[in-house]
């Protein structure tokens, strides 16, 4: 806002003047408000960096970053596009990618977010205060003086009850109206009795009420709901984020000329432009221009494929050297790719659901607590025929059996595991996933975009007289096709100097060709250049005459990929490559990553074909995958990982997402994840432990609240320190 | 036991100031971003007053 502060003046109406002004360019600004997602930044350096950077732009007002879910917020004038905002960090180093606002609906969530905190706090200083006046209680406050104190408790305790007790109320009147006995309908009866009992006893006169018990079981139990929210709205909104990731806009051409629409305005028969290194927003036809298309996030192939005037092209798959010109065949919910994603939506309904642990922990639970505070009532009131003190014990079971821990015991691990591994770039889009990698014991990886980048890295220069090197890299260097960049990076490491070619000129679609010496130079595709194809990814140098040479190129393999297969193997887990593409590459990256369980030309159902009977014979398989052809392998296997840059489906369909280019922490997240099993199933036990201890006490009515206070705070804070200790 | 008069709406008082405090932090966003926030006190950069 440089331009626009409100500069010091004496006047105060010259002032007024310019901020009314200021006023409503900043309300024109949240309509320009650009969201960045940030995947890399982590620390204080990050955080400066990124925002000294984008507020130094001309244009930019603000920059905000939130690191807690790296992105940054910018607000900026309508000229500056995202574009330039992320070519601005990628030349600091901050690789970035422009989330569509629109579809992060974020205040919802977090207004339901701060509801529960709000419920939470509340919930946490009445505890406080009541707990002042329960210790004197405890410590041998009589008569009068114990009344006044049960009162102002009561006082206290009722209004929070009814505010913070809401959550549980709802959620056990809704189970208990779908005929089952949730976790809350167990958390609802032990907080009504108690603080009905505890009112009673007041009203008489009592020695015991239970205000302070009932106040801090619904706050430890908030506490755990509202860990356990917040791993799923970070997840939520993860999943949003990534949604938002392929900001769909496309450039129609009318007969005004060109104008940028979003891709859902686009009807069949629009004419639509689509640049070289864009995506097809659409099915169509090409009706001009020619290029190469690479079709690898949805079939795995890596060898780019010929296109021109009459060849169709698919939403999703990528121009690579020039304009084309489409007639829309198909658009929006209709293209392939959607239709696809349907189907995956299809398959995944179908998956049959994973029983979480705390799930099956409940089931069993809640019965359980029931049984023995109605059993608890009936013998003591068939014993004593005292209704008072039978109620009073029922209330004292329920009270000490109450979940508190058990609430505690999941959600405070998922937390703390989840944000380690967001910390080491993997997105947990869902609660059981964490406990699902657990299993793990066979690992799938695709190969085009997962074990490699979907860059290509030229091979063998070594073989090539000098001569030829310096006129591809003439040629090489006049294009922004991908393989002539990766020959002309590699070209330049050597460094080969280009040789001086004239009339250099690009046929998009064919290749690049000058003049030396009189005769015309070629390099591009096979046909073009008058060449033999060999049989891997290449671009081919013809010199006028003679035979052409063929530049070979495989991918780039993703960091760490090679580290991950070793290290799982280390781990004694199985890992096996299943591409789509054919089978010398295929055979050359296992080799090269040592793995020795890999088939190619897999079409997607021959994935999740092979996954199935893995699963069959008793395997808990993981699948990495990237493609479009990977996505029912995704849904079919016990939990997926697919990376960030893969496509929509592809990420939609999977349980983590992998947010970095760093493969290499993927052992590191398995033995976190088993860590993280392990500590669960110890907080369960922890838990219980304290139940078997405490139970037979209050089941002979020796409880009082002082001992209900204490063995409910130990054992909630011993669980969630439990939970900590995760590494 | 007098000084219970005096105590009790001390502590009442002072309990219900705290839950007002943190009511306040909430209304205001401060448990929006914990991790930048943490971080944020590490940096050399910071403004005297809130931004226009």
């Amino acid at each position: 806002m440089s331009s626009l502060a409100p500069s010091i003046s004496a006047c105060p109406a010259c002032v007024a003047a310019p901020a009314t002004e200021a006023l409503a360019a900043r309300r024109m600004e949240k309509a320009s408000g650009l969201m960045l997602s940030l995947p890399t930044a982590h620390c204080a350096a990050c955080i400066s960096d990124v925002e000294r950077a984008l507020a130094a732009m001309p244009g930019v007002n603000s920059a905000r970053v939130n690191l807690t879910l790296k992105r940054v917020s910018v607000s900026a004038s309508p000229e500056i596009t995202a574009d330039a905002l992320i070519a601005r960090l990628k030349s600091i180093g901050y690789p970035a990618h422009e989330l569509d606002p629109g579809l992060l609906s974020t205040t919802e969530s977090d207004r339901r977010g701060r509801d529960l905190l709000m419920r939470l706090g509340v919930a946490g200083f009445a505890m406080m205060n009541i707990m002042l006046l329960s210790v004197a209680v405890w410590s041998g406050a009589e008569a009068a003086t114990r009344d006044l104190f049960h009162w102002i408790s009561a006082a206290i305790a009722l209004p929070t009850l009814a505010f913070s007790g809401q959550p549980f109320f709802a959620s056990a009147w809704a189970s208990l109206r779908a005929g089952r006995l949730g976790m809350d309908v167990p958390i609802s009866l032990a907080l009504i009795l108690a603080s009905s009992i505890s009112l009673y006893e007041t009203f008489a006169h009592g020695d015991h009420a239970y205000f302070d018990a009932a106040v801090s079981l619904c706050f430890f139990l908030l506490a755990g709901r509202y860990l356990d929210y917040r791993s799923r709205a970070a997840a939520r909104s993860a999943a949003e984020e990534l949604a938002a990731l392929e900001v769909p806009r496309a450039t129609r051409l009318t007969a005004e000329g060109e104008n940028v629409v979003p891709v859902a305005e686009l009807a069949v028969d629009d004419i639509v432009r689509v640049k070289p290194g864009a995506r097809m927003p659409v099915d169509g036809v090409v009706t001009d221009g020619s290029s190469e298309i690479d079709r690898s996030l949805l079939t795995g192939e890596t060898l780019p494929l010929w296109a021109g005037p009459g060849s169709t092209v698919s939403a999703g798959e990528v121009n690579l050297t020039g304009p084309l010109t489409l007639r829309v065949t198909a658009a929006g919910r209709d293209t392939s790719l959607h239709r696809m994603a349907d189907l995956v939506a299809v398959a995944e309904s179908a998956r049959t659901r994973y029983t979480s642990l705390a799930d099956r922990m409940a089931r069993s639970y809640s019965p359980a607590v029931h049984i023995l505070a109605l059993g608890s009532f009936a013998v003591w009131l068939y014993l004593t025929a005292d209704l008072r003190l039978a109620v009073n014990i029922a209330a004292a079971v329920l009270i000490i059996t109450c979940p508190c821990a058990l609430a505690l015991a999941v959600p405070a691990v998922v937390t703390s595991a989840s944000g380690k591994l967001f910390r080491k770039g993997f997105l947990i889009k869902d609660g059981t996933a964490l406990e699902r990698l657990a299993e793990v014991d066979t690992v799938v990886f695709d190969k085009t975009g997962t074990l490699t980048m979907g860059a290509p890295a030229v091979t063998g220069l070594g073989g090539i007289a000098k001569g030829d090197l310096e006129i591809a890299a003439a040629l090489a260097g006049a294009s922004s096709h991908p393989l002539s960049r990766a020959l002309a990076a590699a070209l330049q490491a050597d460094g080969i100097k280009a040789a001086a070619l004239s009339d250099i000129r690009e046929l998009p679609g064919y290749g690049v060709e000058g003049c030396l010496g009189g005769k015309t130079m070629r390099l591009g595709r096979a046909e073009w250049a008058g060449a033999a194809p060999v049989d891997s990814t290449a671009t081919y140098l013809s010199k006028g005459g003679g035979d052409a040479i063929a530049f070979t190129f495989t991918d780039s393999h993703r960091p760490g990929a090679a580290t991950a297969v070793a290290k799982l193997k280390a781990a004694g887990k199985r890992v096996i490559l299943m591409s789509g593409d054919n089978e010398a590459p295929v055979a050359i990256l296992a080799r090269d990553l040592g793995i020795d369980d890999w088939r190619a030309a897999q079409r997607p159902e021959d994935k999740a074909a092979a996954i199935a009977a893995l699963q069959a014979d008793g395997h808990h398989v993981l699948m990495v995958g990237d493609g479009l052809n990977d996505t029912a392998a995704l849904v079919c296997a016990n939990v997926s990982i697919s990376p960030a840059s893969a496509l929509d489906a592809a990420r939609v369909a999977s349980d983590i997402v992998l947010l970095g280019n760093d493969l290499g922490s993927l052992p590191e997240a398995i033995r976190l994840a088993e860590k993280a099993r392990l500590r669960i199933k110890q907080n369960f036990a922890l838990s219980l432990g304290y139940n078997v201890l405490a139970v037979p006490v209050a089941l002979l009515g020796l409880a009082t609240p002082l001992i209900a206070a204490l063995a409910m705070s130990t054992s909630s804070i011993t669980v969630s320190l439990n939970a900590l200790r995760l590494k | 036991m007098e000084m219970l008069a005096i105590l009790i709406p001390i502590s009442l008082f002072l309990g219900g100031l705290g839950l007002v405090a943190f009511v306040w932090t909430l209304k205001h966003q401060q448990y929006d971003d914990p991790d930048g926030d943490a971080n944020r006190i590490l940096s050399d950069e910071w403004d005297d007053r809130p931004k226009p």
